[in-house]
């Protein structure tokens, strides 16, 4: 019986967590990603794919999220990846890191680990050197928040 | 200051073949106050993190990134880059105050 009172506390929990999340995102929007997003592209267009983001589903302590970006590219003079953009959308400030990469990185990969205020959506944009970008995003539940409120 | 802090970075080797990946993680201490936290009497704490890094192997930049107060504490770094040529391989944090951390190791390449 405990069991079941136990999961169902945490299941309400949960959908609690989600609900604020959902019920936040709207008033968070207005952070500076899409403003952050715009600066890095200049406007261009940009599509999804190629990138890879690897954060927990959860992450208990919002204080120190680990994050790994990944980028798919041969990483050559010809077709190499230049700088990643990594923003949090839920954050007082979106803006995470920006990576910079070139032929001499080998592979376009970064691993490090981050503040996240609450639930929310990671937004990784990569640059190639043709110019084109790509972007992924991910969404990471966060139980307690990393601003130290 | 600054000048104390002295990072741990480790290579995943420390002898590569030329055109061999090779992974660096790096570690160093440092607050890296985000300028939104309060005291206890309800000052705001000044911000104060490392906002730039970079690695260069034999004088070459091969990786850099810019960070924004959302990097934690003590920010953990890891990367790659393809082995080139011999020399040190020098990692570099420059903090919002312009001060500047260095760690160093050494790779050969053959």
């Amino acid at each position: 019986m405990s069991g079941i009172n136990r999961r169902q506390i945490i299941a309400g929990a949960a959908g609690a967590l989600a609900a604020a999340g959902l019920s936040l995102a709207p008033a968070q929007a207005a952070n500076n990603a899409q403003e952050l997003i715009k600066t890095f592209t200049g406007g261009k267009p940009v599509t999804e794919g190629k990138v890879k983001l690897d954060l927990p589903e959860i992450a208990e302590n919002g204080n120190t999220v680990p994050m790994t970006v990944m980028v798919e590219s041969p990483m050559t003079e010809a077709s190499h990846v230049t700088d990643v953009l990594v923003l949090a959308d839920g954050n007082p400030n979106a803006g995470v890191a920006t990576f910079h990469f070139s032929p001499a990185s080998g592979v376009a990969e970064a691993n490090t680990r981050i503040r996240l205020a609450t639930t929310q959506n990671i937004i990784a944009v990569a640059k190639m050197n043709d110019g084109s970008f790509v972007t992924t995003s991910k969404q990471v539940k966060v139980t307690i928040g990393g601003c130290g409120g | 200051m600054a000048t104390a802090v002295k990072p741990r970075i480790k290579l995943d080797r420390k002898e590569a073949r030329k055109g061999d990946i090779v992974e660096v993680k790096a570690l160093v201490a440092h607050v890296m106050e985000t300028g939104q936290r309060k005291d206890a009497q309800g000052n705001t704490i000044p911000r104060k993190i490392l906002k730039k890094f970079a690695c260069t192997v034999a004088g070459k930049q091969v990786f850099a990134a810019d960070f924004e107060p959302a990097v934690s504490a003590n920010p953990y770094i890891q990367f790659k880059f393809r082995a080139a040529e011999s020399g040190k391989v020098v990692l570099t944090w420059t903090d919002d105050d312009g001060s500047t951390i260095v760690g160093e190791e050494t790779i050969t390449v053959t």
